[in-house]
């Protein structure tokens, strides 16, 4: 199955892929109305920086999911290997935040339910928005 | 200073109504122009330090940002121009010679615009590219002067080493030290897929791009960087650099803080250390002495590789020339006055030597007057923008043409002409590891190889038009060139003929 990488040889921090994911998961027209009147949607992909190397973290969807495991509503799920949430059935326990190894479930204070990537199944039919908005191809969509 | 005397170039525009406070221009600048601030919640700008290099304008995910030229202005002076007069006032405050980078910005007459070519009409029917085969392969080298052959039919004519072109074009002389690790990487990677050469300039070769040897040029310039036996022996053909358009008569000066651990140990010298190429090669004096020279790299090679000889373009290049043509050099690469360089002192640049294009016309016509025109193949550098200009070249004469500022421009350079300072937004210029890494080679060299091949298209598009079907037709074909708004004296040069003629 494809997943998304990335190679921190070519990772700038510009951070463009949050807001590239912030924007496509906003459900606005644009990144300009997606960040208007001062909103600031939460994106599920973050970008970790620090002496000199760089990389964009979000969910490994991995094959023994442990945020699929622990979640007490059936929220979380895997179809063709992509974990997705459903998240009229989150009920915010956050237990699926403390149980992933690599910190990719995201919450936000205006909502209650948890977001998370799904590889932009529901927005973009599976092209992701963060492989195409980098500027220097360091997160790529592939199958290894 | 607390008096400024002069303004910034430019004027940083953002539209607010577009702006998402991301903060990539800010992360992206290297010349620190553009800051968030947190009491503000707002995006600030020195537009002081902006170079325009278009870097911000480009990752900007919502087309904020505009960069426009300072619309203040000193008072109207057409003698006094606001560059002249700025460039008093910085002089003023350091004392300084001043510094350029990139080719020469003047107005000069471009007199590849002033030359159109010739199509067929009616009694010699256009070829079409796409259903024709059309021949763009070139040889670069010595060409024997006839042909002999043994009783039994075989080639007895003695050959010497020859460079096989897909198409007549080839990367310039870039130095690794002045363009970036990842640059030369998109270069020799493109150089090879292309079947053409890109050159290694003075800085040596970086031991990782050994596998591109046999699409390397390696050049031997008068610091003589990096060059030792297996330098020359990777390399499918040997340059030495007399000269460079963008600085005729004077050398190079790679600052030490360029100088890093890699760079160092390619060439050859110690971290930190400024590298000061003299302006002469302290052994060439004369054609005799530069004929030694060709012969002992010859001789160190086993007469395998060919040699080019590169000379900016100068008053006298033509003579120059037919020297070199009796050197033994296999190879001329001329340079005009409007190549590139990472550094140069901005009066060398802006006002020494001669247009390529007369350039190129004098010397392919002295060559021929004296009957060694097939001694040495001819190169010529120095602002070929675009495939008609090759083209155009190759009518006057030329047998392949060398780029450089159009590779770095697919590399991403947007000619801000401030390679000097180090701070390349692009990752071309620079050293610096988190200003490097922004230019991936995996794209580099896609984006090299698509001009290329762009480029190879649009020549056999015009060659058909004229009827012919490979560059060897094509070249020093002089009839397929028409002057426009040249005087008597330029056509004469140029060995062409007015419109209408």
């Amino acid at each position: 199955m494809k997943k998304v990488y990335v190679n921190e040889d070519w990772c700038l921090a510009c951070h463009l892929c949050e807001y590239y994911c912030a924007a496509a998961n906003s459900g606005a027209e644009n990144m300009i109305k997606a960040f208007a009147n001062g909103n600031k949607p939460i994106p599920r992909i973050r970008v970790e920086e620090g002496s000199g190397i760089n990389f964009a973290v979000q969910c490994r969807h991995c094959d023994v999911p442990l945020c699929v495991k622990s979640c007490i509503t059936g929220a979380l799920s895997v179809k063709d290997g992509v974990i997705s949430c459903d998240e009229s059935r989150c009920v915010g326990c956050y237990t699926c935040v403390l149980a992933c190894p690599y910190g990719c479930i995201v919450t936000s204070e205006s909502s209650k339910v948890i977001s998370k990537c799904d590889l932009c199944m529901k927005n973009n039919n599976g092209d992701p928005a963060c492989v195409k908005g980098c500027p220097n191809k360091a997160i790529v969509l592939e199958e290894r | 200073m607390a008096l400024n005397y002069f303004q910034p170039l430019f004027d940083v525009i953002r539209d607010k109504d577009r702006c998402i406070k991301c903060q990539a221009c800010a992360r992206q600048c290297a010349n620190e122009v553009h800051r968030y601030d947190g009491d503000l919640d707002k995006m600030i700008s020195n537009s002081q330090q902006c170079v325009d290099c278009q870097r911000c304008v480009c990752i900007c995910p919502t087309s904020a940002l505009k960069i426009v030229d300072n619309p203040n202005k000193f008072r109207n002076n057409s003698n006094w121009s606001q560059q002249t007069m700025t460039e008093v006032y910085k002089q003023a405050e350091t004392g300084g010679v001043l510094l350029s980078a990139m080719g020469n910005p003047k107005e000069y007459p471009v007199y590849w615009d002033k030359i159109l070519l010739n199509a067929s009409q009616v009694t010699n029917p256009p070829i079409d590219p796409l259903r024709e085969p059309m021949e763009t392969k070139v040889f670069l080298g010595k060409k024997p002067k006839d042909v002999t052959f043994n009783e039994d039919g075989s080639v007895n004519t003695e050959t010497t080493p020859t460079l096989e072109l897909s198409t007549p074009i080839m990367f310039s002389a870039m130095s690794y030290g002045s363009i970036s690790r990842n640059a030369h990487e998109s270069l020799a990677r493109a150089a090879t897929e292309l079947g053409i050469f890109y050159n290694t300039g003075e800085g040596g070769l970086h031991k990782d791009f050994y596998q591109y040897g046999a699409n390397t040029i390696v050049q031997v310039a008068s610091g003589r960087f990096g060059v030792f036996k297996d330098y020359l022996e990777t390399g499918a053909a040997i340059e030495i650099k007399m000269g460079q358009g963008a600085k005729p008569g004077i050398g190079g000066h790679l600052p030490g803080a360029k100088i890093l651990e890699d760079v160092s140990r390619t060439r050859m010298i110690p971290m930190g250390t400024d590298a000061i190429s003299p302006a002469p090669h302290h052994d060439i004096y004369s054609i005799e002495d530069l004929r030694q020279l060709v012969l002992s790299l010859k001789e160190a090679t086993e007469y395998k590789k060919p040699v080019i000889v590169k000379i900016a373009a100068v008053h006298n290049v033509a003579a120059i020339a037919s020297g070199i043509a009796r050197s033994g050099a296999d190879i001329i690469a001329i340079d005009g006055y409007r190549g590139g360089t990472g550094a140069a002192p901005t009066r060398i640049r802006d006002n020494v030597g001669i247009p390529i294009e007369l350039a190129l016309a004098s010397v392919d016509q002295r060559l021929r007057d004296e009957g060694i025109r097939n001694e040495v193949s001819v190169v010529v550098a120095g602002s070929i923008r675009s495939s008609s200009d090759v083209v155009k070249a190759i009518a006057l004469g030329a047998d392949a043409c060398y780029i450089g500022t159009a590779a770095l421009l697919a590399l991403g350079c947007h000619l801000c002409r401030s390679c000097q300072t180090g701070k390349c937004n692009w990752g071309i210029a620079t050293q610096r590891p988190d200003l490097v890494k922004r230019l991936n080679p995996n794209i580099g060299y896609e984006r090299l190889v698509n001009l290329v091949h762009a480029w190879d298209h649009e020549i056999k598009e015009m060659m058909g038009g004229m009827g012919i079907n490979s560059v060897e037709a094509l070249r020093g074909n002089r009839l397929m060139l028409r002057g426009i708004g040249l005087n008597e004296k330029e056509l004469e040069i140029l060995g062409i003929q007015h419109a209408g003629q």
